[in-house]
Formats: C-alpha cells, structure tokens, sequence
C-alpha cells in the first residue's frame, strides 16, 4: 500500500523537508474531494484508507459544492510525529486529524494540541468517546480474529482467545508459524491493542508465550494481514480491525471472522482538531456531520461503525454479551502506552517473542 | 440629612426589622460565600492532592532496577486514579539520579526555591494551563544503582476549581434556604409582636370619648410601660374633669348665697327711707362685699392648687423657705396686726418634692384660719420629724370641739369641698394640697395644750454633699 503519486510528492517536497524530523515523514497517499478551485480547503489528515473513508467525505460535501476536501492519509507514528511537531511549532498544518491510534491522540491533546467544541451532538457521546471537548470517538471497530474457511476446520474455529491457546498448546500444531498479528512496532494501532490487551486480560501473557514458541509472525498493515489469511499463507490473524476485514470480506469468501467472546476490543477513531486549524468552523461542521444520523449512516457502510457489534440475526455476526465489548475509551490513562520508558519495556518483552529475522 | 433621619424615625417598625434582617443577611451572605468557597477550594485541594500523591506512589513503587538501569512500567492504576478529574490533562517527569529526565515531560519545572525538593507539592503550569504537581522521592540502593529518582504527577485544575465551586454553590443553596427561612421567621416575629400594639390601638379607638378608666395592662411588659403612662395620664385626666366639675359647682353654690344677700341688701337700700337705717345697710353691704372677695380668693386659691398639684412639675422645696416667705409677706400683720404671729424653723433643711405655690397657699389659709379662730400667739413653723417633712401652724387656742374635728376629717374624706365657712374651704384647700402631693392633713392638740394644724410629707432623700 506504500504507494506515493509521484507528481505529489514532487509537490510537497519542500513542504516535507521543512518537517523532516522523523525516519519516515511521508504520507502514504493523498486525495482530494470536491470541486477544484472551491472557495474553502479542509485539511484532513488521517490513518483510514482513503478508499474506505472517501464515500463518507463524499457524503459530507455533496451538501457543500463550495468545500474541497484535501484528505492526507498517513501511518499512525508519522502522524503523530507530524502533528505534535506542527503543534509545538504554532504552525497551521491539517484542520481535522483522525487517527485510529488513540492514544497519540490522547498525548496530543493532553500537550494542549487541540481546541475545544461543543455542541448537542458532541454531548450526546457517551463519556468515554470524548475527553476534554476536544477528542471525540467516532468509529466502533471490534477487533477480531480472521481465519482462512477453507483451511481452518469448522472445530478449529477459535471463539476465545482460550480456543486459540488451546489450538497452538500441541507441540506439532499444525498452526505453528501460521498465526499473525501487528507488528507492534511498526504500527501504532498494533501496540495499542497489544496494550490494551495487556490491561486487559492476563490471558495476553499467555498467547503472547504461546506465539513465541510457535513462531507466530508479526507482520505490517492490516490489509496484508487479512490478503495472507485469505490467499492461506497465515491460518489465523489476531487482533485485525474488523473495519477492514469486513471490507475485505464483501469482495472474498475465503476469510471468516470471529469477535473473541471472552472479551473484543472496540476502537474509537479519534478525531480532533488542532489549535492551529486555518478551517475550524468547517472543521467542526465535518465533526458535527460525522455525529449526525446521516454521518453516522455514512460511517456504517464504510463499516467504520461495525455492523458486526449490532448484528443480532445476521449470519457473521455473532450477539457478544456487553460486557465482553471493552471499548478503548479516550482517557488520559491511554497515555500509559506512550510513555517512553514503558514503551520500551513493553517492546522488549515484544521482541523476546518475536526475535525478528 | 436631618431629613432622612427624620424619615428613619417615622421608618414603619416592620420596615425597620425588613432592614435589619436584609443587611443581615447581605452582610452574613457575603462573609458565607467567602467562607464556603475558602472551604471548598481547600476541600478539593486537599482531595485531589491526595490523589496526585496516590499516583506518584503508585508510579514511584513501579520503578525496578534492571541491568544497573532504573526501568519503569507505568501503571494504568496511576493513571486511572488521576482520571477521576476526567477532564484535567496529566503531566508527569521522572527524574533519575543524575538528574537527567527518564521518562515524561521534561517542560515541567521544578520549583527553583527549594533546594532540597522534598516530597510534597506544588504549583505549577502545564502546556498554559494553571498545574498542581506532587514530589515523590523513592530511594534507590541496588548494588548497580543507589540515588534518588524522583516521581512529578501533576494535574491541571479543572476538576479542583469545578468541585470547590460545586461546593460553593451548594452552601449557597442552603444559605439561600435559610435566608428565605430566617426572613419568614422575621416576618412571624414582626406580626406577633405588632399584635397588641395593634390592639391596644383597636380599644383605644373603639373607646367612648369620655371613658377615661384605666386600660388593661394584660399586655407584653413593654408595650404595658406605654399602657401604664397612658393609664396615669387618664387618671389625672379624669381627677382633673372631676376637680373642675366640683370646683364649679362649689363656686356656684357658694356665691349663690353671697349674692342673694347682697342683692336684698341692694333692695333694702332702695327701699329704704331712713337715713341712718341706709347708712347700716351700706355698712352691711360693706362687709358682704369684703366677705364675697375673701371666698374669692379662697376659691381661686384652691383651683390653682389643684391646678397645679397635677400639672406642676414637683421640684425639691425647702418647707422652711415656705414658712418664711408667709411669715415675711405679712398679710397676717395687715389683716388681724392684734394677733402675734412667731416664726419657728429650725437650721436643717426640710426638703421633699411638691409646688412652692401650692404649699405657699396652703400654709396662707392655715395660717387665716389660726389668726381668725384661734388665739394668740400663733407660731409657724417647719421641721422633720420621723421621717416626714411637717409644716405646721399652731394656736394656744383650743381649736374646733372633737365632733368638729371628727366631721371635717370625714368630709375630706368624701372629697366633698367645704360648702359653707370659709374657714372650711381653707382647710379644704390645705388637705388638697397634701392630697396632691402624697401627704395629710393632720388636726391635732399637742401635749402642751395648743391645736396644731400641720401638713405631713415624705421627706426628700437627703441630698449627697
């Protein structure tokens, strides 16, 4: 998916030296929505694939002929990397950020980055997808298992993570090497449900083991992930987000996809707007949208709002008791994750694991 | 100014404890206010302290030592105790040994005065924002690491302020209860207390003009001070309409007499033929007419003594004072200059509390009726004796027989006014004059055979020096 419009690139070369802080200061693709030469230019920069969060764009600027949407799509550690550098040098990047690794976005906002809105339907949320007025939840996406239908015998089927230890204890499992998940040093998103994982539940610690001798692989990007389900190089993938494995789904029939009974994991995409956003009135009339019922409608067919979580009658999804639904909620407790020193004990915990090639 | 506190004494009573209660409750309300949000602010300070020390516990007893390397694992428990001020940002900075920052933001300032920065807290700032920070030392004596690291939690101070003014608010809501309270309570007591002056005003005015007997005093102590004034106030009234109605109808009675005669003298004389019988009845006339002046004096003497018996205001009187300007003016030597008249007084004061004038006539138509009736020498005097203040007139005469004596004391006591002698009247003047000021009139013989008439009085306290 790393791929980059060379005629953009040349664009923002300089633009790009300028914030050249990081390894990779990059974003991976660019698209811009509405009319060209519109009198107004919204910002967005966000992790969603711009072709699942393009028809939501859409939807919001078919009732505004007089708004361009210039949507950035970036890694979440570039993101962040960008956004608090822009933050900290008062300059006006992006007018919307949305990132699905909340909790740099709690950082971000704890580091005063982000200005404040209210309105009914920001009130509306429920206290955990909203902190400060200035961070809000705007996506329901489970995480879940993937598993390739044809390969992994209906019995196999993990519905718990207990199923999944269960299924990699025999020392010749035939699931040895064919497990995946995040590498959770690569992507944001990754460490966060590794994190909240760990809060969790200590059954985390458990398959965390159970992986590491079975040389389970951590790989990039969910939507290689869910291809190596799909085409039978992995068996199972663990903690994919449902968004895209059901994206995934409607086009192949290979993969199937469980949300862990024990407990599923359900991410909020956060969104903000920064202190120095040029458009914060358009800004907030793009939050406000995503709240509304029509944003929200927009948002559940890009399955951005899970319809796995709702589906009670539906064939895939299965009715999860709601207890065992841990949302991730945007508290300054995310900020944990990031800390510098309990990031890198984590990590090395990670990387006993997974040596690495 | 003099006009608005004129206004403030015609200010209605009601409108006076309104006023009283309203300041009360302004100034009261104010000093609360401050109080409760004194109260409040150091409530949530100190809640919200102890849960910034709770997490930098929390953190610092996370702290292990690998590898000769302090290594921390946050605990989301740190964190989730701070989140209980859902809305306030977290800052925190760890800092090793030597100093350096191991973890978190280093923009946090430690507060420069304290050199020695022990454990505690303090203010601070944050990206902007007001900050209240704890100090959390944990000592470190592994064999690879020995030092101090130190643990910095702090919070903005969303929550603090919205708690202490959420307790500000509700001491509010009580001290508005009980304000409301205490002004019913105000308006309870200003109406129970009105009460009987209102129907102290509802008998008086429901009264007929001429009942001037006494109002009933069953009222509250202080409105019955003003029952009691109005009541001694009626009975003067009332003695005063009875004096002058007695006073006019004795003035009537008396000159009808007088007059008659006069007037058949008058007729004699026109009648009259003969010179010398004319010339007796002019001479009749004559002593008629002198007569009729006497008793008009008398009469008007006695209307002025009861005039002012209520009406002058009592100052002390020295009753020798008295004795001597009757003695000096002399009239005695004008009208009887056969009779002896021999002054009496004595060199200590004889003080009590009346009307100079009214004592003045009273000792006159003693002393006439001494001269007139009695013999002489005839002494006046003034003295104290037991007690009471006496000034007296004496006669070596026998004075009137018992029965006289007897009938004179029971006609006093009647309270009706000599209606025939003149002599009576002056009597009756003098017993008036001790009525009014609290004394008697006493008639006597005196062991050495003289009769004494003498009026008795309490003596004024002795004046201090």
């Amino acid at each position: 998916m790393k791929t980059i419009t060379p005629s953009l690139r040349i664009l923002l070369t300089g633009f790009l030296v300028l914030l050249n802080c990081g390894p990779v200061a990059a974003q991976e693709m660019v698209a811009d929505f509405g009319p060209e030469g519109a009198g107004q230019t919204l910002v967005l920069r966000s992790t969603t694939d711009i072709a699942v969060f393009g028809p939501v764009v859409e939807t919001f600027l078919r009732a505004r002929p007089n708004v361009r949407l210039h949507y950035e799509q970036w890694g979440s550690n570039e993101l962040y990397r960008l956004s608090r550098s822009d933050c900290r040098s008062g300059e006006a990047g992006a007018d919307i950020v949305i990132s699905s690794a909340v909790h740099q976005m709690v950082q971000l906002v704890n580091e005063a980055c982000a200005s404040d809105y209210r309105s009914l339907l920001t009130e509306e949320l429920p206290g955990a997808l909203r902190w400060r007025n200035e961070l809000w939840g705007i996506t329901r996406e489970p995480a879940v298992m993937v598993y390739n239908r044809d390969l992994v015998p209906q019995g196999d089927i993990p519905q718990t993570r207990f199923d999944l230890l269960d299924l990699l204890r025999p020392s010749d499992t035939r699931y040895a090497g064919r497990v995946a998940t995040y590498d959770i040093e690569e992507s944001g998103l990754g460490y966060l449900f590794a994190f909240a994982d760990a809060q969790e539940a200590s059954t985390f610690g458990a398959l965390q083991e159970s992986f590491g001798r079975t040389q389970a692989i951590s790989t990039c990007c969910s939507a290689d992930i869910i291809r190596g389900v799909a085409e039978g190089q992995y068996l199972i993938a663990y903690n994919v987000l449902g968004s895209y494995a059901q994206g995934y789904q409607q086009q192949d029939e290979r993969i199937g996809i469980v949300l862990p009974s024990d407990y599923t994991l359900v991410l909020s995409r956060a969104l903000m707007i920064p202190k120095e956003a040029g458009q914060k009135p358009l800004a907030e009339a793009f939050l406000d949208f995503l709240l509304s019922p029509q944003g929200t409608l927009a948002l559940r067919t890009a399955l951005l709002i899970s319809p796995l979580l709702e589906a009670e009658d539906g064939n895939e999804g299965e009715s999860l008791s709601s207890t065992a639904l841990r949302p991730i909620g945007l508290s300054p407790a995310l900020m944990v994750a990031l800390d510098g020193l309990t990031r890198e004990t984590f990590l090395r915990r990670w990387r006993a694991t997974f040596p690495g090639p | 100014m003099p006009d608005l506190i004129r206004r403030l004494e015609m200010t209605s009573l009601t409108a006076r404890v309104a006023l009283g209660v309203a300041v009360l409750l302004v100034i009261g309300g104010v000093i609360v206010s401050i109080a409760a949000f004194a109260y409040g602010r150091e409530a949530a300070r100190s809640a919200f302290d102890r849960l910034l020390l709770g997490a930098a516990h929390d953190i610092a007893s996370a702290i292990t030592v690998q590898d000769g390397k302090p290594v921390i694992e946050l605990p989301v428990s740190a964190f989730e105790l701070l989140a209980f001020a859902p809305d306030d940002r977290i800052g925190y900075r760890i800092i090793g040994p030597d100093g350096t920052t191991l973890t978190g933001y280093e923009e946090i300032a430690l507060p420069e005065n304290r050199r020695d920065l022990r454990d505690g807290y303090f203010d601070g700032a944050f990206f902007g924002e007001p900050a209240r920070y704890a100090i959390v030392s944990r000592r470190l004596a592994e064999r690879t690491l020995n030092g101090t690291i130190r643990v910095i939690v702090g919070q903005t101070v969303l929550a603090r302020n919205s708690m202490a003014y959420d307790i500000t608010r509700k001491a509010l809501y009580v001290l508005a209860v009980s304000g409301l309270a205490m002004i019913l309570l105000a308006v309870v007591v200003v109406r129970s207390v009105l009460t009987p002056l209102e129907r102290i005003a509802g008998s008086l005015s429901a009264r007929d003009p001429h009942d001037l007997t006494p109002m009933d005093t069953d009222v509250p102590r202080e409105t019955a001070v003003m029952i009691n004034a109005l009541n001694g106030f009626m009975a003067r009234l009332d003695r005063q309409m009875n004096s002058m109605r007695h006073l006019i109808s004795d003035t009537a009675h008396q000159l009808r007499t007088p007059v008659a005669a006069l007037r058949a003298q008058a007729d004699l004389f026109s009648d009259e033929v003969d010179l010398s019988r004319k010339e007796k009845i002019v001479e009749r006339i004559q002593t008629r007419s002198a007569g009729l002046g006497r008793l008009l004096d008398q009469m008007l003497s006695q209307a002025l003594v009861i005039h002012r018996g209520d009406s002058a205001r009592r100052e002390r009187v020295d009753l020798r004072d008295i004795a001597l300007d009757v003695f000096e003016e002399g009239d005695h030597a004008v009208l009887n200059p056969e009779m002896d008249v021999v002054l009496d007084i004595g060199e200590n004061p004889v003080e009590m509390l009346a009307d100079a004038p009214s004592l003045k006539e009273a000792l006159k138509n003693l002393l006439s009726n001494a001269l007139k009736h009695g013999r002489a020498p005839v002494r006046i005097g003034a003295s104290l004796n037991d007690g009471k203040a006496v000034i007296w007139v004496e006669d070596a005469g026998e004075g009137p027989d018992r029965q006289t004596l007897d009938e004179l004391g029971s006609r006093f006591n009647r309270g009706g006014l000599a209606r025939q002698a003149s002599s009576g009247l002056g009597l009756a003047i003098a017993h008036s004059v001790a009525v009014s000021f609290d004394g008697e009139l006493v008639l006597e013989r005196t062991d050495r055979e003289r009769f004494r008439a003498a009026l008795l009085f309490e003596a004024a306290p002795v004046r201090a020096a």
